[in-house]
């Protein structure tokens, strides 16, 4: 994957891309502003969810063995992942168990970021996903470019064509005279599921929560399609990070409020599934749960970072971002894109080591909506600013320092006293005549071309000429005195 | 009441009528101004680029200049909110105590303009008169780093003869972003693009913020563009009486295509 401004650049000229992008996004950001001001105490609700978060994170190895203590005593088998490889082992390994060669999947994020499906196709096992929107993105060939609304980049005309074109290949066609109407649509990717859920032995999950002290996993959705493979099969392997526990049952309530409000603007989710190990003879006879690392003990190492793996993935955070608005998911290289994911891809691989990695904290203004509307107040602004500065520390021993390094040294030397500050000015000022010389008009002229790196800045935009006086000359000669200008 | 203003690096350099009607303004409302001449720039620019360590001298320099004012006053809602904000973290890591003091000391004192004046002069009508049509960015910074609210909008409508006309997603990013808008110059233009749009469709003749760099960006693709749109800093407009003669216009700060 190119890093952000390459990859962005590329995204955005794509003008259906755009169009597709800001239509949703803006249709979620309303329904969502509307319940949130329903609510009493929004704000003492998010504060609570965070300090549960907080006070979890702190004490995460002890909840994770209670967890695991209460999963083993209901019938379920616990498996500890530290990376991606060992978590796609364990399925594998169970699928293999069983002589299984088709699971099915309930949109997982956890799943995606240890790329399962591609593990496991190499190892001759199909992962089929039931999600309305993620079965358009693996039969489109394509990539998730929104955490909730993974197809969010495609209308629907689009999806006609890949439902047309694709199902056939891998289950039940699509019917003929398939039309672009939403209600035909899904019609089609239901018959086209159902025959998957009847006909596969295992099923493959993430977890929206894990609960403690009663050994009991949480999924939310709203089609329906994750209770089907929760039920139906007779395997479940469901992969969970480890910041996903919380304490007790009772600390579902905020969060089974804050999520569906903040991620599609819905009161409650249509599907709430919790299970708890086996219950002899209802749902699947066999439990497993891969507790994922993956790089979180590594961001839970960083004191204040850390916040970011109260995340409960609502994606609220892409839904107001402009920058994600303009340039979609795709350009962050990552199933977490957006705000959300400009930290937490540097937190789970740590700065340094790719350039891709390294220029995600870039990729935000810093206009701070991203933290305005987080249910558990994370201070994503704050934490981009954070890893800036541990990537501008990873890279302050290289051999040949970047030019971005030496203008920065160099603007704070000259920033760094009044006496450098005033005679840079007075430079500017001086250039700033030549350029005047040539320009007539009553407004302020313009530069309109600059060499490099200025021209990142003229390539689109004119720059005011520097005026002939700065504010501090303009004080020294008249403005003490109390002068007029 | 001892009050400082805060020329900022961009204003003075850039903006310098910006600042100078910031001086002029207070002055009108009976605030004696000083400004230290030992200050340069709150660091931002580092900061935000992550060269921290960079930044501790810049934080050296403006406790130093400021320290002992009741109100540092700053044309800029982003210069204040890096000081309020970001001034703590860099003495912290500079592991100064002495500077971690002073800051704690100085900080608070910075106050945007329009929460200086509103908060504690406690004017909303500044007796300015700029009878233009007129649109208001109200600048990320100053929304969601300094919470000013409507301060400044409640300021303009108080402005004699003005026709202020509310900006459509107003409160969306003008995608300026310090060092964004080169290192990613293209999805900056692109959100800028919008946001000129968006000025465009109000008809309005002046775009207004209180942030110099949001005008840079902003006016430099209506200037790109031709769009005939002057942007003025909120301080000018305030700052604007009928007894200066010309209607304001021709104080305007920002670019137009005019010049070419
Ligand atoms: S960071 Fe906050 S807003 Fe973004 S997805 Fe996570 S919980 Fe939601």
């Amino acid at each position: 994957m190119p890093p952000f401004p390459t990859a962005a650049r590329a995204a955005l000229g794509d003008a259906q891309l755009r169009r597709n992008l800001a239509h949703a996004t803006g249709t979620i950001r309303a329904k969502r502003a509307a319940v949130i001001d329903e609510l009493e105490d929004w704000e003492g609700l998010r504060q609570r969810a965070a300090r549960t978060k907080d006070e979890t994170l702190a004490h995460l190895d002890e909840h994770l063995l209670t967890l695991e203590a209460s999963l083993t005593a209901r019938g379920a088998t616990v498996h500890w992942a530290r990376d991606a490889a060992d978590a796609c082992r364990v399925v594998a390994d169970v699928a293999r168990a069983h002589g299984i060669r088709d699971v099915v999947k309930v949109k997982s994020m956890a799943t995606q970021e240890i790329q399962l499906n591609e593990t496991l196709a190499e190892q001759g096992i199909s992962a089929w996903e039931t999600d309305l929107a993620e079965l358009i993105v693996q039969l489109g060939d394509d990539l998730p470019s929104h955490i909730l609304v993974p197809a969010i980049h495609r209308n629907r005309t689009e999806i006609r064509d890949i439902f047309r074109d694709r199902m056939g290949a891998v289950g039940r066609a699509a019917p003929d005279g398939l039309t672009d109407d939403p209600a035909v649509l899904a019609g089609a990717a239901r018959l086209h599921l159902r025959e998957k859920f009847l006909s596969t032995r295992m099923a493959v999950s993430g977890a929206n929560f894990a609960v403690a002290d009663t050994g009991t996993l949480v999924v939310v959705e709203s089609e329906g399609n994750g209770r089907m493979c929760l039920t139906l099969p007779e395997v479940l392997v469901s992969v969970v990070g480890i910041e996903k526990v919380v304490p007790t049952w009772s600390d579902l309530e905020s969060f089974l409020t804050l999520l569906p409000r903040s991620s599609t603007g819905e009161r409650m989710n249509p599907y709430t599934s919790t299970w708890s190990g086996v219950a002899p003879g209802d749902g699947p006879q066999e439990v497993h749960v891969v507790l994922l690392d993956n790089g979180r003990t590594k961001a839970l190492a960083d004191d204040f970072a850390r916040q970011a793996l109260r995340c409960i993935r609502c994606s609220a955070c892409l839904n107001v971002c402009p920058v994600y608005e303009r340039v979609g998911g795709h350009t962050y290289g990552s199933v977490y894109p957006g705000p959300i994911g400009a930290i937490l891809n540097p937190l789970l691989k740590g700065v340094g080591q790719d350039p891709a990695t390294d220029a995600l904290p870039y990729a935000s203004t810093l206009c701070g909506a991203c933290g305005d509307v987080c249910p558990v107040a994370i201070d994503i602004p704050g934490i981009l600013v954070h890893l800036r500065g541990k990537v501008v520390d990873a890279h302050r021993g290289d051999g040949l320092p970047k030019a971005e390094a030496v203008a920065m040294k160099a603007a704070a030397w000259g920033l760094g006293s009044a006496a450098r500050l005033g005679l840079g000015e007075r430079l500017l000022g001086a250039a700033a005549g030549l350029w005047r010389g040539s320009r007539a008009g009553t407004t302020r002229p313009v530069i309109t071309r600059l060499p490099w790196p200025g021209s990142h800045w003229t390539r689109a935009r004119d720059l005011p000429v520097p005026p002939r006086e700065s504010f501090r000359a303009w004080w020294r000669r008249t403005g003490r005195d109390g002068g007029a200008s | 009441m001892r009050v400082a203003v805060m020329s900022t690096c961009i204003g003075d350099a850039m903006f310098p009528e910006a600042v100078k009607a910031t001086v002029r303004l207070l002055r009108r409302l009976g605030v004696t101004v000083e400004v230290p001449q030992a200050q340069t720039c709150c660091g931002q620019p580092m900061v935000n680029t992550g060269y921290l360590d960079e930044a501790v001298p810049l934080v050296r320099t403006f406790v130093s200049a400021f320290e002992g004012f009741d109100h540092v006053v700053v044309p800029s809602g982003s210069c204040a909110g890096s000081v309020r904000h970001q001034h703590g973290l860099v003495a912290a890591r500079s592991g100064d105590a002495a500077l971690a003091d002073a800051v704690r000391q100085t900080s608070p004192r910075v106050l945007e303009l329009s929460e200086f004046l509103v908060d504690v002069l406690g004017v909303v009508d500044v007796g300015a008169w700029f009878p233009h049509r007129v649109t208001y960015h109200p600048t990320c910074h100053s929304l969601r780093m300094l919470r000013v609210g409507d301060r400044p909008t409640r300021l303009l409508s108080a402005v004699g003869g003005i026709d202020l006309v509310p900006l459509p997603r107003a409160e969306e990013c003008c995608g300026f972003g310090g060092t964004f808008a080169v290192k990613n110059a293209d999805t900056s233009v692109a959100m800028g693009a919008d946001k000129a749009a968006h000025v465009r469709s109000t008809g309005a003749e002046v775009l207004v913020t209180s942030d110099s760099s949001c005008l840079m960006h902003v006016g430099g693709l209506l200037s790109r563009g031709h769009a005939g749109i002057r942007t003025m800093h909120l301080a000018e407009v305030l700052a604007h009486t009928p007894d200066e003669g010309a209607d304001g216009l021709d104080a305007a700060d920002g670019t137009t295509s005019v010049a070419r």
